[in-house]
């Protein structure tokens, strides 16, 4: 398994991936977290579905991973990208057959390639929470936002339990984009499916069948790194999307195990 | 120690109610290139990717070095195999891919080298993948069979895209290592090429098995020709119905009698037309090759 991951590695630090997704990580945090400050006073509203931020809820032990956690879902869609794709691209350019000629064991070279994007998401994530909350400190002034509650234990806390929902949701995003990349074996189609599902399907049916988000995988994955809301609880965000993810996970895992090599 | 390389056993791989091979039983000593021919969809690489544990048959068994082929983490890491043609990741260069292989497989990187240079891509390996030509990919996917410094090296049309001079290399390279050992199994559609360097050959048509063995064998089986030619045309066909009435097949073919004897025969034939006074201008004894042999056989 420990080559798997270092086999993958290779593969994901190369300079093109690695600088461009990094980046994009960087602007999307950037521009979020200036967004939240930035139109604090817009009526308009500064937060997700125009809703108002104001300055002292922002002023809480919270409000320093505020844009960080509104960066989650974006961040969910980039991994969702990324794990399809290289999971994927294993059947395009049918390097697949080459891995398993060097590792037989198909469970390893799913369990290592896992493994090594999950690596990847961290990295993705630590970059957004240090971009996120310098821009938060960085603007909190021009927003009339006080930083002490961030800096004591409380913003500590609030830190770290938000960079574990943004990590759990960027996961759940990651893991779907690697279940349809594996049952769709084309990068292309599964990112496709997969952004479009998210980003639109599920918001149109949220719109047009009353009471139906707090049953769509995405509506709950991104529900964790909010730690919950009104519609859906965080505990439901994570059993029933976890539940998806891992049925999801083990029907594919049983195809990719069983399926015939042959391009 | 086994004494063979490849042992299959019935095997057997039906694809819905399509039989891509069915029933093959063959053979590969150990320490032997093996030739693997057969037109285009006679089912080479289907048994190919069943030695490498890619695909399941659907009946029959098999054993590679030994080992049932159930079981390939037994056997693959003394494997090395390029089929269908070299795959690999675009944006990563030549050497960077092959590092990756290389720790997949647990193997030092510091081979890695060794081998671009063993292939002709020494100083090219920091090239990306997809600028390389055809020539250039196969010579990678070479290498990359090469990594573990196999016992049993399998290689799928491995001189598709190569020029003569990489033709040559990658035949002198199949006999290096067979010099040293190693095990080849080889399908190419280059005749000529297999017969140089193949001791072995199982030859596939339809899905099934249809010659394994020693190639010498399966020449010595096949009947020889007298290709004669007469110093004149015009006595063309005094010579033909020597040959005939001597009870030979006899066929003309480019403004040359095609006769099917033994080479013995010969001096029988000159003797009976300088008799008649004919003089032949050429005489000499064509044994069929593997390439003659193959279209016969497989009736292509």
């Amino acid at each position: 398994m420990i080559r798997v991951i270092i086999a993958e590695s290779r593969k994901l630090r190369r300079p093109t991936l690695l600088f461009s997704t990094m980046a994009i990580t960087v602007v999307l945090s950037g521009l979020f977290t200036s967004l939240l400050f930035l139109l604090i006073n817009s009526k308009d509203g500064n937060g997700k579905r125009g809703q108002m931020i104001s300055p002292a809820s922002l002023s809480l032990p919270n409000g320093v991973v505020t844009g960080f956690t509104s960066t989650a879902t974006l961040l969910g869609i980039v991994a969702l990208c990324i794990f399809a794709a290289q999971t994927a691209q294993e059947y395009t350019f049918g390097t697949l057959r080459n891995l398993l000629v060097r590792q037989p064991s198909r469970m390893k070279i799913l369990g290592g390639k896992y493994i090594s994007m999950i690596i990847f998401a961290i990295v993705m994530d630590v970059l957004s929470l240090i971009v996120s909350v310098i821009a938060s400190y960085a603007l909190a002034g021009h927003a009339h936002v006080t930083t002490v509650l961030w800096s004591s234990g409380a913003g500590y806390r609030e830190i770290g339990h938000a960079f574990l929902n943004v990590l759990i949701t960027t996961l759940g995003f990651g893991t779907l984009g690697m279940i349809l990349g594996l049952a769709l074996r084309s990068p292309i189609s599964s990112i496709a499916i997969g952004v479009i599902w998210v980003l639109i399907v599920e918001n149109l049916l949220a719109l047009a069948v009353k009471k139906s988000g707090p049953w769509l995988p995405g509506y709950l994955i991104s529900n964790v790194a909010e730690g919950g809301s009104v519609d859906i609880s965080y505990q439901r965000g994570l059993l029933l999307g976890g539940a998806y993810l891992l049925v999801g996970g083990a029907i594919v895992s049983y195809l990719f195990k069983k399926r015939d090599v042959s391009n | 120690m086994n004494s063979t390389a490849i042992s299959v056993s019935d095997l057997s791989k039906v694809y819905g109610d399509r039989p891509a091979l069915s029933h093959a039983n063959f053979e590969v000593p150990m320490g032997t290139v093996c030739g693997f021919v057969g037109p285009n969809g006679s089912g080479k690489t289907t048994t190919i990717r069943m030695l490498l544990g890619l695909i399941a048959p659907t009946g029959g068994t098999g054993t590679v070095l030994g080992h049932n082929i159930s079981h390939p983490e037994k056997y693959l890491p003394q494997v090395g195999a390029m089929i269908e043609g070299p795959a690999f990741y675009p944006a990563l260069s030549g050497r960077e891919n092959l590092n990756v292989l290389a720790a997949l497989g647990g193997f030092p990187t510091s081979r890695v080298q060794g081998l671009l240079d063993q292939v002709g891509l020494g100083d090219r390996g920091s090239g990306k993948f997809k600028t390389y030509s055809l020539g250039m990919k196969q010579r990678l996917g070479i290498a990359a069979a090469l990594l573990p410094q196999p016992k049993l090296l399998v290689l799928d049309e491995p001189t598709n895209g190569l020029d003569p001079s990489g033709i040559q290399e990658v035949r002198n390279l199949i006999k290096d290592l067979a010099s040293d050992g190693t095990t080849v199994f080889v399908s190419s559609h280059l005749l000529s090429e297999l017969e140089m360097i193949s001791e072995y050959l199982v030859m596939l048509r339809l899905g099934k098995v249809i010659f394994s063995g020693r190639t010498q064998d399966l020449l010595a089986a096949q009947q020889p020709l007298l290709v004669a030619k007469p110093e004149y045309a015009v006595d063309l066909g005094k010579l033909f119905e020597i040959a005939k009435s001597s009870g030979h097949q006899v066929s003309l073919v480019d403004g040359a009698l095609h006769i099917v004897s033994d080479p013995e025969w010969a001096p029988s034939l000159n003797r009976l037309a300088f008799e008649a006074g004919v003089t032949l201008a050429s005489l000499a004894p064509v044994f069929p090759t593997l390439e003659e042999t193959f279209f016969e056989m497989t009736g292509e």
